[in-house]
């Protein structure tokens, strides 16, 4: 079909299957992740509980929606490279209004039953006359306010969420019509989506987790948590690809392709460090106690041996591994970095999340295990669900050629 | 033509010219160089061209660029005048995070660039050597050295077959710019 060149013989048209292993193993995930929410509730750790869905739902949220950004990106950049591998992306990107319907529950129900936020939001805090008056919290009680808070949330997902509907759809039509016409309207609307989200990032990340410690603030948290994010979503993406491949499918993408997902993976772990040490530096230099108190939480001797395992994680071990060009194209290499990032990049989560919700009372056990199982199923249920019901390449994508003879 | 030290086939399409080098190739010819005014896809895996050692040097500088910037700022700051900053420590680590990675940019970025000039023998005021003065306009150019392959008329005659416009012997390696 479509762009096929008699120099090779790839089947683009071919579907991903999705059944056997993959689907059984999700759904057991998924109940594994019923079970500890329910664990979790009956064994009174309400909170411990909501923290950890607010982080796995904030994870997955954030994975779906970097596969849309990447989706975007590479349709501004009139990329080539990528053109074979958009359909992963894509899958991530129908993910997103699901796992942001999810998020929106899981903040509302936390709002409400006062599990979460209650930095913020609890009786009296912003009344002059009652005894729990905070003069901090009231001065940013027009901002974080509980109807206030719900409807950025629901506008800044919600946009996202038809960004991810009209860019699948252009894909959809492409596949259908061919011509030009759907690719030019994916550059278009991917700016204006490139624009919004851009806006809008930060301030999703300020509301979902800064705000869980509402006397403190950081204006690097916005990037910091959009650089976790996109190197999180860039480790799934290629994770789903390698596992694809070995199981035979792709077979027009090829070490090249996975080289450069490398790439962007090395060079974003090192721009998350970056971001992450460009917050700490100021703290620590200005030394004003308003803001230390964030890295003064994390320098208990409850949190300080995971604050070091977070920095070996996620800026060490991808700079030490990725750094010759040789890792980026092993398939195996970079299989277990991506692994490796994900799991490190949970616990940037938790690090974010804990301490701000649970304190010392923190843990790490069947609740934490098993709602980590259960997002992940239900991802992964999700986007292959999604995967196949469209044929695995773009098939009259402008650039599926040029894909095609990529080569660093 | 006994004197030619270097034969060039010039060529007008990029598909020739790798035509052309796998005909010497299967003939046993061994190749000198291939000068192309763009680059080619695949050209240095069938050439078998070896890979950059500029990474190397790139980490050589850097890691000199590291050293130096903390002996530099750990000299100043520790030993030589010790400054009470917001009551820390004369030796703050983290303070020096930052210089140290722009030292080590900075040494890195410009041993890179010095060793790729050195290596290349391109220097302010030199007239850059070329082996012919079309490859860098719209010509493909494969270089022969004609004292390591002895057969001059069977080279041509490959040249011609895989679509070579014209093919220069030259007595000389290098024309220059005069």
């Amino acid at each position: 079909m479509g762009t096929h060149n008699h120099n090779h013989s790839h089947n683009y048209s071919e579907y991903f299957k999705f059944s056997g292993k993959p689907k059984i193993w999700s759904l057991i995930a998924i109940l594994i992740g019923f079970l500890s929410v329910g664990y979790g509730f009956l064994t009174d750790h309400a909170e411990r509980t909501f923290a950890n869905l607010l982080l796995m739902s904030y994870y997955v949220t954030c994975v779906a929606a970097a596969g849309l950004f990447f989706l975007a990106l590479q349709y501004v950049a009139q990329a080539g490279w990528s053109a074979g591998l958009l359909r992963i992306p894509q899958a991530f990107a129908k993910v997103l209004p699901v796992a942001a319907l999810l998020l929106i529950i899981i903040c509302a129900g936390g709002l409400f039953t006062h599990n979460l936020y209650h930095h913020w939001n609890a009786e009296g805090l912003s009344d002059p006359n009652s005894p729990h008056f905070d003069s901090i919290i009231a001065n940013k009680a027009v901002f974080l306010n509980v109807p206030f808070f719900l409807t950025r949330l629901v506008v800044f997902l919600g946009l996202y969420s038809i960004f991810s509907f009209l860019l699948t759809k252009f894909s959809a039509n492409e596949d259908l019509e061919g011509g030009l016409s759907s690719y030019k309207k994916s550059i278009k609307w991917s700016a204006i989506f490139l624009i919004i989200f851009g806006f809008t990032t930060p301030i999703w990340a300020f509301d979902t987790i800064m705000s869980l410690e509402a006397h403190w603030f950081s204006t690097m948290f916005g990037w910091y948590n959009f650089a976790a994010m996109w190197v999180s979503g860039l480790c799934a993406i290629t994770l789903t690809i390698i596992l694809l491949k070995k199981s035979g499918h792709l077979s027009w993408i090829n070490e090249n392709h996975l080289h450069d997902l490398g790439k962007f993976i090395f060079a974003f772990s090192i721009f998350w460090t970056y971001v992450w040490f460009a917050q700490f530096l100021l703290i620590y230099y200005a030394n004003m106690p308003e803001e230390t108190v964030y890295f003064y939480k994390r320098w208990e001797p409850e949190y300080l041996p995971w604050f070091w395992l977070n920095i070996f994680m996620n800026f060490l071990s991808p700079l030490l591994i990725l750094m010759t060009r040789d890792a980026k194209r092993r398939s195996k290499t970079l299989m277990y970095v991506c692994i490796l990032l994900l799991a490190g990049h949970w616990l940037d989560y938790y690090m974010m999340i804990m301490p701000g919700t649970v304190e010392g009372h923190r843990g790490f056990g069947i609740i934490e295990i098993g709602i980590a199982i259960g997002f992940v199923g239900l991802f992964t249920f999700l986007m292959l669900y999604q995967l196949s019901k469209k044929a695995l390449a773009p098939i009259h994508h402008p650039f599926l050629e040029e894909s095609l003879h990529h080569q660093i | 033509m006994s004197n030619a030290k270097y034969i060039l086939g010039h060529f007008e399409d990029p598909d020739d010219l790798m035509h052309g080098i796998d005909q010497l190739q299967t003939n046993d010819i061994s190749i000198y160089d291939v000068f192309t005014p763009m680059p080619i896809h695949g050209i240095e895996a069938k050439l078998g061209v070896k890979r950059s050692r500029l990474p190397i040097v790139a980490f050589c500088c850097g890691l000199t660029g590291t050293i130096a910037a903390f002996s530099m700022i750990y000299y100043m700051l520790v030993i030589d005048w010790p400054i009470d900053i917001g009551g820390k420590p004369a030796f703050a680590f983290p303070d020096f995070v930052p210089i140290m990675f722009e030292v080590t940019v900075l040494f890195c970025s410009f041993g890179i660039v010095g060793m790729f000039f050195f290596r290349n023998h391109l220097f302010p005021g030199r007239a850059p050597r070329v082996m012919d003065l079309r490859a860098t306009n719209d010509r493909f150019i494969i270089a022969i050295d004609a004292k390591k392959n002895p057969h001059p008329d069977k080279i041509d005659s490959l040249l011609k077959g895989a679509g070579a416009v014209e093919v220069m012997h030259n007595d000389r390696k290098y024309v220059s710019y005069e």
